[in-house]
């Protein structure tokens, strides 16, 4: 009843093509901004602040990258933490070296470094498909780090190997406390995921999409493949790079590359799956779900554990998690394979006729 | 013998023309020494039985096999190897066998992806939808829109394709391939697995778009009624040869075509 | 140069270790055409079931062995029907990806069952110096690495004569050609499958034994199916031969890259640069970097086949 579209006509094609049609869409946007930017800042405390929002959001913008790649333009990659990694050190680079240089270039420059890396390891993209080019990827994520560790100039020859990360200020402006990290983080990471949504519902996401479901026939159409391809691991490697300036300056506050690695690319993998291969609003779903997954494990578990008066061995939890990430990926595989985006369109379709029936 | 019969519309000169063309997988000869022309607004039908090499002959003429002998004059312009990216350019659009939809996209989407080739915005502007690409995206979904109106999908141009019917799924293929605004279009069984409505329609359509556009259209099909119908000129293919090339009436007759795929009414 | 040598044998002994997992990714994708990534998960599993029922239950080797297996080949039932039957039509890729979520189960499964401690294996096999070649050719090539390869050879045979010798061998190249084909010629698809995946319990047990001999049964194992992938794509996928000989090839060009290559390149680098690099730990990626000059090169492996796409 209260969700319905009727009296709602379109009449122009631009007002069909907008990103949210449905004018209750467009006012829960709004209220869900307006909730992100005003309320959480002042009410959530700081443990909720930098242990679970600020890592959700760096995540969702990592998986909104890979999701480009591998839920848009169909090309697997095991390789995203492998760009996150390029991105911080770059930034971390930029930041040392070019005096002066504002926080958001530096950022900037980041994603760009990724960009470059991630269309040269894009390359092979252009002769082999599926899990095959997932191996590729898999060159990227284990040569990538080392090389990050191994050349000393990368890490400023530092001694103990632990880079810090500088400081975060723009315009004289510092970032140093939770809130304000949250909100710079929120904000750099709404923008780039509208521009996302603006390109994949652009003729670049379309190419990319028809890639993915049928590159022969999209070459005969007329899409150029190469140009197809590489623009996507560009785009995606641009945006894991910014999430690994992201994680470093504002999530964890080093540099270290080794954290940055195939455990993290398999996470990021499961937010796309679980979030909805192909779509925006699941990247951010699905790294929802993963973020908050272990934390209500650890709360349940524990609950459980003194209700019970039970002593659970250590690492416990964390081999739950990896049951339950493992069964989570296989269930909705089978069960929904665009996850949790398209549970979300069914509960819209189902709000449209409620309360009827039918 | 009668006269030949006059082709009903008004037929240009020689737009395309495969001269010699062997192509041949391994050890396996699909085409050999295969050469006719197609005339500008004609609509040229290629025949013949199963594995006749009737695809290949449509993947040779887009680019998407490369023979190893002869060549594919289009335009003017003589070329052995072509990429299909280059053909679509140069203004040939195609269906396929196999319906080769995007099958994750809507059918407004896989259509609009038919206008790729004339979009000119840059990865940036569209980033920001903003200026060219805000216009390009207005001006193009226009143009789709009139082909959706012609082919009569409009109730189903945001379902997903996967989700159609065969039938529907074929024509949501034709407009993809008529959103290029083609010179030449090359339709593989276009007819193929549908009923006798579906059929007439298809007919319909194609007839159409030969008239409203003047589309060169070369079609592969089984249903000799349809093809005997509305080609101007047939081209019969067995065992990847050439067996005869004319118009209806001689292709009906002609004793090889007879023995080789038509066969006599009992 | 005897130092070369033993270098090459010692990478090409470790390069049999790979074949034994590989192995395994042979068998399963031969018969379904799945790319079973669990398959480092299992390796893991079946050790971590042996040795476990051998501390816990006091069970002596050969029992210890039986159970494990049962188990394993259980495992593989239960993965055929639960996950990839549902799957069954799905692109590869879904497939892919479904495995990768069977391997985290698994790892967390197994170590849940059995904690997560590192345990030693025993096999009476002692990672030692041959003593007579030490003597006379004055190398050091393990009794424990000759073991575990004469123990590969064997299983290659003998996988190799059922694949293409016997009846039900020839059952399984029908079904991963084409299940509806197999079908249609009255092949009982649901026995195949459930035969293949025990063998490649089987394999996966082998290998587990033997890798857990060698470096103590722990979690780390289940990153050797990754080692697997470059040598699956050297070999061809669809190869018994190619996963040995991908094995041996990955195993001695990793050792050589890292004892001989990275100190050159090293040198080079402070020779042209000035600059000193310590390429130390090039083992890790090198192997993957190799794969992926294959895959432009000669993507279907030495001995696999190539695909034709129709159009």
């Amino acid at each position: 009843m209260l969700y319905r579209e009727a009296g709602q006509f379109k009449t122009t094609y631009a007002a069909d093509q907008q990103i949210f049609p449905i004018r209750q869409d467009r006012w829960a946007m709004v209220a869900l901004l307006a909730v992100a930017f005003v309320v959480v800042p002042l009410a959530a405390g700081d443990y909720w602040l930098t242990a679970i929002l600020i890592p959700f959001l760096i995540f969702a913008l990592a998986t909104i990258g890979l999701n480009i790649l591998t839920g848009y333009a169909g090309q697997l990659s095991l390789g995203s933490a492998a760009f996150m990694a390029v991105g911080a050190v770059a930034a971390y680079n930029f930041e040392l070296r070019v005096p002066g240089l504002p926080l958001l270039a530096g950022f900037l420059l980041g994603g760009l470094a990724a960009a470059l890396v991630g269309v040269a390891f894009g390359l092979p993209s252009l002769r082999i498909k599926g899990f095959y080019l997932a191996v590729a990827t898999l060159a990227a994520q284990f040569f990538i780090p080392w090389l990050l560790v191994k050349v000393g100039w990368f890490s400023n020859y530092s001694a103990s190997g632990v880079i810090s990360a500088q400081q975060m200020e723009i315009l004289g402006y510092a970032f140093d406390t939770p809130a304000k990290k949250y909100l710079l983080v929120l904000a750099i990471v709404a923008v780039l995921a509208l521009l996302a949504k603006n390109l994949v519902r652009s003729a670049v996401g379309r190419g990319w999409m028809a890639v993915r479901d049928m590159d022969v026939a999209a070459e005969v159409i007329g899409i150029p493949i190469v140009k197809a391809k590489l623009t996507a691991f560009a785009v995606s490697s641009f945006y894991c790079g910014v999430a690994g300036a992201l994680y470093a300056y504002a999530y964890v506050g080093t540099v270290q590359p080794e954290d940055l690695n195939l455990d993290l690319s398999f996470r990021i993998l499961f937010m796309v799956i679980i979030g909805g291969v192909g779509s925006i609003l699941g990247s951010f779903l699905g790294a929802a779900f993963i973020t908050l997954l272990p934390i209500f494990l650890e709360v349940g578990l524990n609950g459980l554990a003194q209700a019970l008066s039970l002593e659970l061995p250590p690492g416990t939890t964390s081999m739950l998690q990896l049951l339950a990430f493992g069964g989570l990926i296989i269930f909705f595989l089978i069960v929904e394979p665009q996850g949790l985006a398209r549970l979300w369109q069914i509960t819209k379709e189902k709000l449209r006729l409620w309360p009827f029936p039918h | 013998m009668s006269a030949l019969p006059v082709p009903s519309r008004p037929v240009g000169e020689v737009i395309l023309a495969v001269e010699n063309i062997a192509l041949a997988f391994g050890g396996v000869k699909a085409l050999s020494d295969v050469s006719f022309d197609v005339r500008e607004s004609e609509i040229r039908a290629i025949i013949g039985p199963n594995g006749a090499g009737k695809s290949s002959m449509l993947n040779v003429i887009n680019g998407v096999y490369h023979p190893q002998q002869g060549q594919v004059r289009f335009k003017g312009e003589v070329r052995r190897r072509m990429d299909p990216h280059h053909a679509a350019s140069q203004g040939i659009a195609r269906t396929f066998q196999n319906i080769a939809l995007f099958k994750g996209m809507s059918v407004l989407d896989n259509i609009m992806t038919g206008r790729n080739l004339k979009m000119r915005s840059t990865l940036l502007e569209q980033a920001l939808w903003w200026g060219r690409s805000r216009r390009e995206e207005l001006e193009h979904r226009e143009k789709v829109e009139h082909i959706i109106d012609f082919l009569q999908i409009e109730h189903i141009r945001k379902t997903p394709v996967g989700r159609l019917p065969y039938g529907l799924q074929k024509r949501v293929e034709l407009a993809r391939a008529l959103a290029a605004e083609p010179v030449l279009l090359l339709l593989d069984e276009p007819m193929a697995g549908m009923n006798v409505e579906e059929k007439q329609d298809m007919c319909r359509f194609i007839l159409d778009v030969n008239d409203e556009f003047g589309t060169t259209i070369v079609l592969i099909e089984h249903d000799m009624g349809v093809v005997m119908d509305i080609s101007d000129r047939i081209v019969v293919l067995d065992y990847g040869r050439k067996i005869a090339d004319g118009y209806p009436a001689e292709v009906r007759s002609n004793q090889a075509v007879i023995d080789a795929y038509l066969g006599v009414a009992h | 140069m005897s130092f070369f040598f033993e270098v090459l044998i010692g990478g090409l002994l470790a390069g049999v270790m790979y074949s034994l997992v590989a192995l395994g990714f042979v068998l399963i994708y031969k018969a379904s055409g799945v790319f079973n990534f669990a398959q480092g998960a299992m390796v893991f599993f079946a050790a971590l079931t042996f040795v476990g029922l051998q501390e816990r239950f006091g069970l002596p080797f050969w029992a210890a062995f039986v159970l494990a297996l049962s188990v394993m080949v259980l495992v593989g039932i239960a993965t055929e029907r639960i996950v990839l039957r549902p799957l069954v039509n799905q692109p590869q890729i879904s497939l892919f990806m479904a495995t990768i979520g069977l391997a985290f189960f698994i790892e967390g499964l197994a170590q849940l069952i059995w904690g997560t401690e590192v345990r030693p294996l025993d096999l009476g096999l002692k990672d030692e110096p041959i003593e007579s070649v030490l003597e006379r050719l004055n190398m050091v090539i393990s009794k424990f690495d000759l073991t575990a390869a004469a123990v590969a050879g064997v299983l290659v045979a003998v996988l190799a004569v059922f694949f293409n010798k016997t009846r039900i061998g020839r059952a399984l190249r029908a079904v991963a050609d084409d299940h509806q084909g197999a079908l249609a010629v009255g092949i009982p698809l649901k026995q195949i499958w459930a035969i293949v995946w025990s063998a490649a319990g089987f394999v996966a047990l082998v290998a587990g034994l033997m890798w857990g001999a060698r470096n103590g049964v722990q979690f780390a194992l289940t990153f050797v199916a990754l080692k697997a992938l470059p040598v699956l794509i050297l070999g061809g996928f669809e190869s018994i031969a190619g996963a040995i000989v991908g094995g041996l090839i990955i195993g001695a060009a990793e050792k050589l890259a890292e004892i001989f290559l990275a100190p050159k390149l090293g040198e080079w680098c402070q020779a042209l640069f000035d600059v000193s690099l310590n390429l130390s730990g090039i083992e890790g990626w090198f192997a993957y970097v190799m794969a992926l000059l294959f895959l432009l090169v000669r993507p279907e492996g030495l001995f696999g086949e190539k695909h034709i796409d129709r159009v």
